[in-house]
């Protein structure tokens, strides 16, 4: 494709080799951890559900038991797999044993590994196959009922109770939405699991549960079919528990999550060991799932100036990419984020962001970028709000964004009403038809504002990508690097789930999963 | 629509204005004229706009017109309207608390410190609780500040530490009481089912449970905080929308000043 912008060929390929380094240099690092958070996905994909009698969920009762042990590294599947061979159980009545005390898996006579690898496989295969037949059923639907064009109208939910979401999420797919996200619970990002079956409460947001998604799952099919247009559900693979959300989602049909390698690290402050061990799994599962995964890198320009950071979002960006390449996700499945942040009051800050948008475009030609709407500068004046949104959309359809999140006019003010997300879709659907084709009509001038800005961009994020090359993505984060926000290597949450992997130590769903289908 | 695009209604009303019963105004004095937009959960269709109207009657308004409906989805329908309000505001006789304090900008503000104060100000700011937005407190402590207002960190004369979101009110006193902190800000962006109230109520218990509440400025912000919350709820002061930096840094300044002198 020939570049609009003049970019040098030559800069992107050595800006994504810059990023290789980086990528490799935090996969050797991964590649000898796991996680309680990878562990209880373990015991999920074992068939693994359900609570005790404290609402604990099982896959924490049994990982938390292998915790206490000091046995963690040996891995649950090791343990399982060993209790199976010695009681002939299955993974759920083991679990249910371990909560009521009955059965101690850690002191079980250690199985043969061709003991253990037969007792695995048929659960491995079943797993794998409810993942596949889900991926079928979006297939499927996508062959049948089809879906609407590119770039896809994404609208949140954020009721608090899933019953109410889904009024809402069928109300503005019948308007127009292709996709619906479900807003998580303030805070849910923080808690070690994954709270059990539907919810009704929540503050800013619904908990994503199993329940939830089904629930949501089935109201999508049913407008979905009602509308003759096939309607994604979003959630958020975030957090603490990242990749046991990417299996729920996996098991439930989800379509898209939010899967960021660095988002946890710099705004809910979780351990970056654990973080970028935690999106390894969970990035492994999504491209198994076909599942598009959406990065955060428009929350640095709310933190950090949007004009003077913008090569951060380019850097994090292909840094991103690397790392959900060396997870197998494929490049048709990558979401990555950057945002419409300026300063309204900005000279020609149009042209800056036509400028950004339309370089991420070139870079990841193939990727389903995900775009955000104006946030940092929506101010309750919801008139000029509605304009703004109304230049970002502008810039999303003229530079072929894959998806692109609906800026709400009352952004700042609540979450959004019924009326809001009409509003907002109307505003989108208008602008995407009556400018379809601007972008394959405008060429920019050589020389001009947005050639000029694209290649500074570039050129910027070149330099900080080579910096970070010498000192590696920990000490980069540790100085702030992204979104002006420090964070030290064993500081943050969640880092006592952290455990070297041990000698017995088996997860044959990677090798299975990644870079699969 | 017609009937109010060009109205030729005779404008038999007082057009003086009179404070002690002010009205809305859209282009003649004491018209009245408001628009709304909500909606109802029942289908589109002429008892839909009806019953618009006949609400709006309900909540004082004459003349009530919808100018656009749209049903959303089956059984919930979008409307946007004018109306004459009856009701009027004495506006003579209106007491809103305010923060007091001058608004000095950051020389000013470093100035004022060196010279009644004699050393720095140390100030701790965070988002508490579950709340996961840093906009509000970046927007006071962060060196660039927003919207042209530099930050606390920017100041010579303040020392500001930052914890950022989610910080558990526990963590956040022990961190005001480590650094010997003049105030503390918090700062609440989530706001649904009242949740920054019981949080701001948490803060204010848990300091006074540690003799700590006449020790530091207790200081709360956010678009939904208004000083007259903040009081009620035992803060020094509330910083709401359209106030920045500079409000803060004037009044922990003329506070902690007054306190010492």
């Amino acid at each position: 494709m020939q570049s609009k912008l003049g970019l040098d060929e030559k800069k992107i390929v050595h800006a994504k080799g810059l990023a290789t380094r980086i990528a490799d240099d935090v996969q050797q690092f991964v590649d000898q951890y796991t996680t309680v958070a990878v562990e209880r996905t373990l015991c999920r994909l074992m068939g693994i559900d359900g609570i005790d009698a404290n609402q604990v969920p099982l896959p924490n009762v049994v990982v938390d038991k292998l915790k206490e042990e000091g046995v963690l590294s040996e891995g649950v599947l090791y343990y399982l797999a060993n209790a199976m061979v010695a009681t002939g159980l299955n993974p759920q009545q083991i679990a249910e044993q371990v909560a009521e005390g009955q059965l101690d898996i850690t002191r079980l006579a250690p199985a043969s590994k061709a003991q253990i690898d037969a007792v695995l496989e048929p659960v491995i295969n079943a797993s794998l196959e409810r993942i596949r037949s889900r991926r079928h059923r979006r297939e499927q639907y996508l062959n049948t009922i089809g879906e609407g064009p590119r770039p896809y109208l994404y609208v949140i939910v954020a009721t608090g109770n899933i019953y109410e979401d889904v009024i809402q999420a069928q109300a503005a797919a019948r308007q127009g939405a292709d996709i619906i996200a479900v807003i998580r619970t303030t805070g849910q990002s923080l808690l070690d699991y994954v709270p059990y079956g539907a919810t009704t409460e929540g503050f800013g947001g619904t908990y994503a549960t199993q329940e939830n998604f089904r629930i949501m799952r089935k109201a999508l099919d049913e407008v979905g079919e009602e509308v003759g247009r096939y309607i994604r559900l979003c959630n958020y693979c975030s957090g603490l528990c990242m990749p046991e959300i990417a299996i729920m989602g996996a098991f439930e049909g989800l379509d898209v999550m939010l899967n960021d390698a660095l988002y946890g690290i710099l705004f809910r402050d979780i351990n970056m060991q654990r973080t970028l061990i935690d999106q390894y799994f969970s990035r492994i599962i999504n491209g198994f799932a076909g599942v598009i995964i959406n990065t955060g890198e428009d929350n640095y320009l709310t933190t950090a100036d949007a004009i003077e950071a913008a090569h951060t979002v380019l850097a994090s960006d292909l840094i991103n990419e690397q790392l959900a390449l060396a997870a197998g996700l494929p490049e048709e499945q990558m979401g990555l984020g950057h945002a419409f942040e300026m300063d309204p009051m900005q000279e020609n800050g149009f042209l800056m962001e036509l400028a950004q948008a339309q370089m991420i475009r070139e870079i990841f030609p193939n990727a389903p970028l995900k775009y955000m709407p104006p946030t940092k500068f929506m101010t309750g004046n919801i008139f000029r709000g509605h304009i703004q949104d109304a230049l970002f959309n502008m810039v999303g359809i003229w530079t072929h964004q894959g998806i692109q999140l609906l800026g709400m006019p009352t952004e700042a003010i609540h979450t959004p009403f019924m009326s809001d997300r009409f509003l907002s879709i109307e505003n989108a659907k208008y602008i995407f038809n009556n400018m379809k084709s601007i972008g394959d009509e405008m060429e920019f001038k050589e020389g001009g504002i947005v050639r000029t800005r694209a290649k500074e961009v570039l050129d910027k994020a070149i330099a900080l990508l080579e910096v970070m090359v010498d000192e590696g993505l920990f000490t980069s984060l540790e100085k702030g690097i992204f979104g002006d926000v420090k964070r030290p290597k064993n500081g943050g949450k969640g880092l006592d789930g952290v455990t070297h992997k041990g000698a017995n130590y088996i997860n044959p769903f990677i090798n299975l999963m990644k870079g699969r289908k | 629509m017609s009937g109010g695009l060009y109205s030729t209604a005779v404008k038999d009303f007082d057009k003086t204005l009179d404070l002690t019963k002010v009205k809305p105004y859209g282009d003649t004095m004491n018209d009245g004229k408001v628009q709304l937009s909500f909606t109802l959960p029942v289908p589109e269709g002429p008892e839909a706009i009806e019953a618009a109207k006949k609400l709006m009657v309900s909540m004082g308004f004459d003349n009530p017109m919808v100018v656009f409906s749209k049903e959303l989805t089956p059984g919930f329908t979008f409307f946007n309207c004018y109306g004459s309000t009856k009701h009027t505001v004495d506006y003579s006789n209106i007491y809103v608390p305010k923060v007091e304090s001058t608004t000095m900008d950051m020389h000013e503000c470093d100035e004022y410190i060196r010279e009644h104060i004699g050393r720095k100000l140390v100030v701790v700011g965070a988002s508490t609780g579950t709340d996961a937005h840093t906009v509000g407190i970046d927007a006071i402590m962060n060196m660039k500040g927003f919207a042209g207002h530099y930050g606390l960190e920017r100041y010579e004369m303040i020392e500001a530490y930052n914890m950022g979101s989610q910080v558990p009110n526990e963590e956040f006193i022990a961190k005001g009481v480590e650094v010997g902190a003049d105030a503390l800000i918090v700062s609440q962006t989530v706001t649904q089912k009242d949740i920054h109230i019981k949080n701001l109520t948490e803060l204010v218990e848990l300091m006074e449970a540690e003799g700590l509440r006449d020790k530091m400025l207790l200081i709360c912000g956010g678009a939904r905080i208004t000083h007259e919350l903040a009081k009620e709820l035992g803060y020094d002061a509330g910083f709401g929308m359209n106030t920045y930096a500079d409000d803060v840094a004037s009044f922990i300044a003329e506070q902690i000043a007054k306190r010492k002198g």
